[in-house]
């Protein structure tokens, strides 16, 4: 391919590369090499400096300043919501620059569209350039900082903060600025660049016995050429890459002082607090309301019809609470025929029924899977569904927005800042210049964070009341009116051979968001494989939801892969690893898994194991679950991962993710379910829509592998796939129970 | 008007009687270390300690607190800490375990924790559930809360940093 012009279909790509399809995509592993540009084309430090840089400090380049303690600040463009981004990038740059890691500190980069993530959107639209050769590096650099910066995208999500902004912007950014600092030095002291070495934030000349700190020289740095593709480590020099090194944001978070979104009280500011209701059915809009009670009720401010929501204002978020539960509100009809999860499945099945045994749109294909059907000694068939669920992180949704004079404020926990700040503006009519977003901590995202809404309503209230308000959703807002990972319903058809082996496979399902690669069983050798698409209408709002369509396809392909194995009379470990013969990679984490887990050790009465594996946003991960089934119903005894994301950055913050991972896909296998009475939400909260709790948590055993020379694969969502099917493997395993829908614990009711 | 004694301060607020404790600390005292997840009593993300005990404090009206001690997160920690020494071993196995992730959670579970280890010092893991139950982390880290509670009590070494 021509480095310079993207064929027909990268071009096409790029067209439609609209905000939502970048948000909801799981980030693809791109190219190979460790080339891409983190330094902004001119280096623009001098209008960046008084955005970032305080008294005494040096910006060096828009991703590093320099103290005149020495002390070195990675400017870090992603969100930090638990999975360790923030820790783990300033660990990237500092090592490229070899920093001294105690003096390193990270900054949360400010809500401007100087510090969009440019390698995560091009890693996305465009993997092809990430192997860019030198000379064309700064055209591409240069190009996909004005797309980026054209779509907002300072984005968290899609596993991706490590393998794109990590590998493509901070460690070039650390090797930049320490080729800037040898460059300064070596000027003042008159003596060859290249003589000069770098260690703990010092700047050495051996041969003349002269060393600096970096402070000494930052402000000269700054001034220095920047290498757009400087020389970056390789693994035997790394000092902080691949260690488990403390996490930065951890000991504010244990003392109460970490601020989130919700604990935003900006200074001067006397605050006013919202709570609002949303329409219960999705669409429908305010036909009237009787406030009369909540008039009367103390603390109310005001009480505001904003058409597709009600706000209710007071002196406190308790207050508004109180008073809004008692406004009754009528709400328009909906179109939507759909009324119950019955009628939601009863969409799904039409649509499939209309595709038909080789109807709908192809998603992949390989061989003949039809005809390799029709000829196979046996052949199964299944029918799957999972049902719609929430994201519920622990912080609930909230805003405090103030507008005056013309401009607004945003404080909020968000995964795309930018793209907060440009809704507000639209909403408001104001240019996105006079918005600011703060944006804190965020309380868990997992994809709940990835839209503007919020902010938008939040911005509408304060315009209304001319104060500064905070408004919070209460849970059971968030429960039941907010994005959901989708429904669906899958139908598969898997052909064997004499031999027990898989010849043919039939999947076809109705929704099909990101990443496009997530329905295929590719890593399998299946001779002959088609995955069809039958679209179907959906009644509740679509959010990428942690691993977005991997969360149903795990669950779908790995229970069905189970199922051949069964059908062939072979142990599900071993049946996978027959399948994966031609990758080394895959091998090695099942092969690991098995050791781990003592797969092969008889359980004890009434134990069983299941194993699924599934490869997602670049990392491979394989797991086996152990269930406990004497009391009738399941106990979650052990979980073991084994993980193969290329190389790991650090170990321990990795492991905390697929653990989490882990937990959270359990945790919608064995409870996870949303069901509709006349079109809305019933559940509400955590009583109805449950948690895994500390006692119902298996022990967890994660291993890593780091098979290096492929891209790094993410971290953030990865673990969550195989957790549901290695559970219902491990059921079936014990019991003969084949669960075909989750969740899990009411089949055991 | 609700009287109370607030990390060891005595405190005089003008609250409705049946305002929740979470939101008379948070809105009117201005201390955010206390988190609101549920306001149903199902989550743990608001607990305080009330004269010593766990409580919910967005299910706890400030009537309820009058004339007595209401401990927070804050008031656990550092130099306003209490002064044994139990919250300070506690966070510092949160650290060495490396246990949160976006630590929304973090303030009630470690208040769990403190009321469970200052009554039980060496809890079994039978013990950590019964305590610890009440507290979701919807991140998952109940794993390292777990390992994190036993380094707290003696009863398992702290994780290394690798170097
Ligand atoms: S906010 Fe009090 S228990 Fe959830
Ligand atoms: S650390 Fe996020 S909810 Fe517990």
């Amino acid at each position: 391919m021509n480095d310079m012009s993207p064929d027909k279909k990268e071009r096409s790509k790029l067209a439609k590369w609209s905000r939502r399809g970048f948000i909801g995509a799981g980030v693809l592993a791109g190219g190979g090499l460790l080339i891409g540009i983190g330094v902004r084309p001119g280096n623009p430090v001098g209008a960046l400096s008084p955005k970032v840089a305080g008294a005494g400090e040096n910006l060096v380049n828009s991703w590093v300043k320099i103290g005149a303690d020495n002390i070195v600040t990675a400017i870090v463009p992603h969100c930090e919501m638990g999975q360790g981004a923030h820790s783990v990038l300033a660990q990237m740059l500092a090592d490229e620059l070899d920093a001294d890691w105690d003096k390193v500190r990270v900054q949360q980069a400010p809500t401007d569209g100087s510090y969009v993530v440019t390698d995560t959107a091009r890693m996305f639209v465009a993997p092809f350039t990430m192997n860019a050769a030198d000379w064309i590096e700064p055209t591409w650099n240069g190009l996909f900082t004005q797309i980026a910066r054209m779509a907002d995208a300072m984005i968290t999500g899609g596993s991706s903060s490590i393998r794109t902004t990590g590998q493509h912007s901070m460690r070039i950014a650390g090797a930049a600025a320490r080729g800037m600092l040898v460059g300064a030095a070596a000027q003042s002291w008159d003596v060859p660049a290249s003589e000069i070495t770098t260690e703990n934030s010092t700047l050495i000349h051996k041969a003349s016995g002269k060393s600096a700190p970096y402070a000494e020289f930052a402000s000269a740095a700054a001034h220095q050429p920047m290498d757009q593709t400087p020389r970056l480590k390789t693994p035997d020099q790394y000092r902080l890459m691949g260690k488990s090194k403390a996490r930065t944001d951890i000991p504010a978070k244990i003392n109460g002082t970490a601020e989130f979104g919700i604990d935003a009280v900006p200074e001067g500011l006397d605050l006013s607090y919202a709570a609002v209701v949303r329409p219960p059915v999705p669409g429908t809009t305010v036909v009237s309301m009787n406030a009369e009670q909540a008039k009367t009720m103390s603390g109310v401010l005001q009480i505001l019809n904003m058409g597709n929501f009600v706000a209710l204002v007071a002196d406190s978020y308790w207050q508004a609470q109180q008073a809004i539960n008692t406004i009754q509100i009528e709400w328009s009809r909906s179109e939507s025929p759909i009324l119950t999860m019955d009628d939601q499945y009863a969409a799904f099945a039409a649509a499939l029924d209309e595709a038909g045994e080789t109807g709908g749109d192809e998603a992949a294909k390989k061989g003949d899977a039809q005809g390799a059907l029709a000829s196979a000694a046996t052949t199964i068939d299944a029918e799957y569904r999972v049902p719609f669920l929430a994201h519920a992180p622990m912080e609930p949704i909230n805003c405090t927005a103030y507008v005056k004079d013309g401009k607004c404020d945003i404080w909020a926990s968000t995964q795309v800042p930018l793209m907060a700040r440009s809704g507000v503006a639209e909403t408001l009519g104001i240019s996105a210049n006079d918005v600011t977003v703060h944006h804190p901590y965020i309380g868990g995202g997992f994809g709940r964070r990835l839209g503007a809404d919020e902010m938008s309503m939040a911005a509408r209230v304060a315009a209304a009341t001319g104060y500064p308000v905070k408004m919070i959703w209460s849970r059971e807002e968030d429960t039941q009116k907010a994005l959901y990972r989708c429904a669906d319903l899958a139908r598969m058809r898997a052909g064997l051979d004499e031999s027990g082996k898989l010849v043919a496979f039939d999947h076809a399902f109705t929704q099909r968001h990101d990443p496009a690669e997530a329905c295929v069983p590719a890593m399998y050798d299946i001779a002959n494989t088609s995955v069809r698409v039958a679209p179907a209408e959906l009644h509740l709002p679509f959010q990428a939801w942690r691993s977005v369509d991997h969360s149903q396809q795990g669950f779908f392909i790995e229970s069905f892969i189970d199922e051949a194995a069964h059908a062939a009379g072979a142990d599900p470990l071993e049946y996978r690893m027959e399948m994966l013969k031609g990758s080394a990679r895959h091998v090695a984490v099942l092969q690991k898994l098995a050791e781990i887990s003592d797969w092969n050790v008889e359980t004890a009465e009434g134990h069983a194991k299941g194993v699924a594996m599934v490869e997602s946003f670049g990392t491979i991960v394989g797991e086996v679950i152990e269930v406990d089934m004497t009391s009738g119903k399941p106990r979650l005894v052990n979980a073991w991962a084994v993980c193969d994301a290329g190389y790991v950055m650090n170990p321990d913050g990795f492991k905390n993710q697929i653990e989490g991972g882990i937990v959270f896909g359990l945790t919608a296998a064995m409870y996870g379910e949303l069901e509709l009475e006349d079109g809305a939400i019933k559940q509400s909260n955590f009583h109805d829509y449950r948690m895994l709790r500390m006692d119902e948590t298996p022990n967890i055993e994660v291993a890593l592998i780091n098979s290096g020379d492929v891209p790094v694969g993410g971290a953030g969502e990865p673990g969550l796939p195989p957790a549901a099917p290695a559970f219902t493997n491990a059921i079936f395993a014990a019991t003969g129970k084949r669960l075909r829908m989750l969740p899990v614990a009411k089949q055991f009711a | 008007m609700a009287n109370f004694v607030l990390n060891g301060q005595a405190v005089t607020i003008d609250a409705d009687p049946n305002m929740p404790l979470l939101w008379a600390v948070r809105e009117k005292l201005g201390l955010t270390g206390t988190k609101f997840g549920c306001g149903i009593a199902q989550c743990g993300a608001c607990t305080m300690h009330l004269d010593g005990d766990p409580i919910r404090s967005c299910s706890t009206p400030v009537s309820m607190a009058e004339g007595r001690e209401v401990t927070t997160i804050e008031g656990v920690s550092g130099e306003a800490g209490n002064g044994d020494g139990l919250a300070s071993a506690i966070q510092a196995a949160w650290i060495s375990e490396q246990v949160p992730q976006c630590g929304y959670c973090q303030s009630g579970q470690i208040m769990s924790a403190t009321a469970l280890l200052r009554d039980n010092p060496s809890p079994s893991d039978d013990d950590i559930d019964a305590a610890m139950r009440g507290n979701i982390c919807r991140c998952g880290t109940y794993t390292r809360i777990r390992r994190a509670i036993k380094v707290a009590s003696g009863q398992a070494q702290p994780r290394e940093e690798e170097a």
